[in-house]
């Protein structure tokens, strides 16, 4: 059990790292079906778990110039603070039918997103197969 | 290189922590695709600048569920480290692939964690 949740911990750290996010999509389960900590104390352990792998992320990205740091400060302190109130929320929503609503608009943000990288990757090969006609 | 506007970057800071304390998704995955569509940010910039605003929002949700006594120390290490280790790979891979193939494969990601928030 504690190799597989090692496992999946160096999983969730190739996904923060590849794309930006805290990996907890992966740790939160690790945490409750693995090592058996119950729903509320997973998500608060992957919070802790992910600020180290979080900075590393940044760290590495800053020495390969990605990072944009006012931005990055700008957000965080706005999300810290915006937290609390969705975490309020939860108790005072119907948040069975936001959740819906979420996985609609995530569907559609990530089909946003692919046709936009698709689009890139055309214009890439167009450009190459013009530079080299 | 864009700048952009405090009030764009707090909007997306209120977004980002909304429903990260509502549906206990990171923030990275509401974060990076407004970063990228609403900002015009490349995808590499944006992964980086996420994983920044996520330090700081996960500090001050963890500093709270410290208080409240709910983390498991010894869970945190054990995944944590590792954790830890696989950044390194992950962000030495992103460097190396295409920056409309990693979006390709995060849009993928976002199918999966839609279907999972859905069926939660």
């Amino acid at each position: 059990m504690i190799a597989l949740a090692i496992i999946i911990g160096v999983a969730a750290g190739v996904l923060s790292g590849l794309f930006g996010i805290g990996g907890g999509v992966l740790l939160v389960p690790a945490l409750a079906l693995v090592l058996g900590l119950d729903q509320v104390e997973a998500e608060a352990t992957s919070l802790l778990a992910i600020v180290p792998v979080a900075a590393v992320g940044a760290w590495r990205q800053r020495s390969y110039g990605n990072l944009d740091i006012r931005a990055g400060l700008t957000i965080g302190a706005f999300a810290a603070v915006a937290a609390v109130a969705g975490v309020a929320l939860v108790n005072v929503l119907p948040v069975e039918l936001i959740r819906y609503a979420f996985a609609v608009l995530m569907l559609y943000v990530a089909w946003r997103m692919a046709t936009s990288a698709l689009k890139q990757l055309r214009s890439t090969t167009d450009s190459t197969a013009a530079g080299g006609s | 290189m864009l700048s952009p506007r405090i009030s764009q970057l707090a909007i997306i800071g209120i977004a980002t922590g909304i429903f990260s304390g509502l549906f206990g998704v990171g923030g990275g995955i509401v974060l990076v695709p407004l970063l990228v569509l609403w900002v015009g940010f490349d995808e590499r910039r944006a992964a980086a600048t996420s994983l920044l605003a996520i330090v700081i929002a996960a500090s001050a949700g963890a500093a709270a569920q410290i208080l409240y006594g709910n983390v498991d120390y010894l869970a945190a290490l054990t995944v944590g480290i590792p954790a830890v280790g696989g950044v390194l790979i992950g962000t030495w891979l992103q460097h190396r692939i295409p920056v409309a193939v990693v979006q390709l494969l995060f849009s993928g990601l976002l199918v999966v964690v839609a279907v999972l928030v859905a069926f939660e």
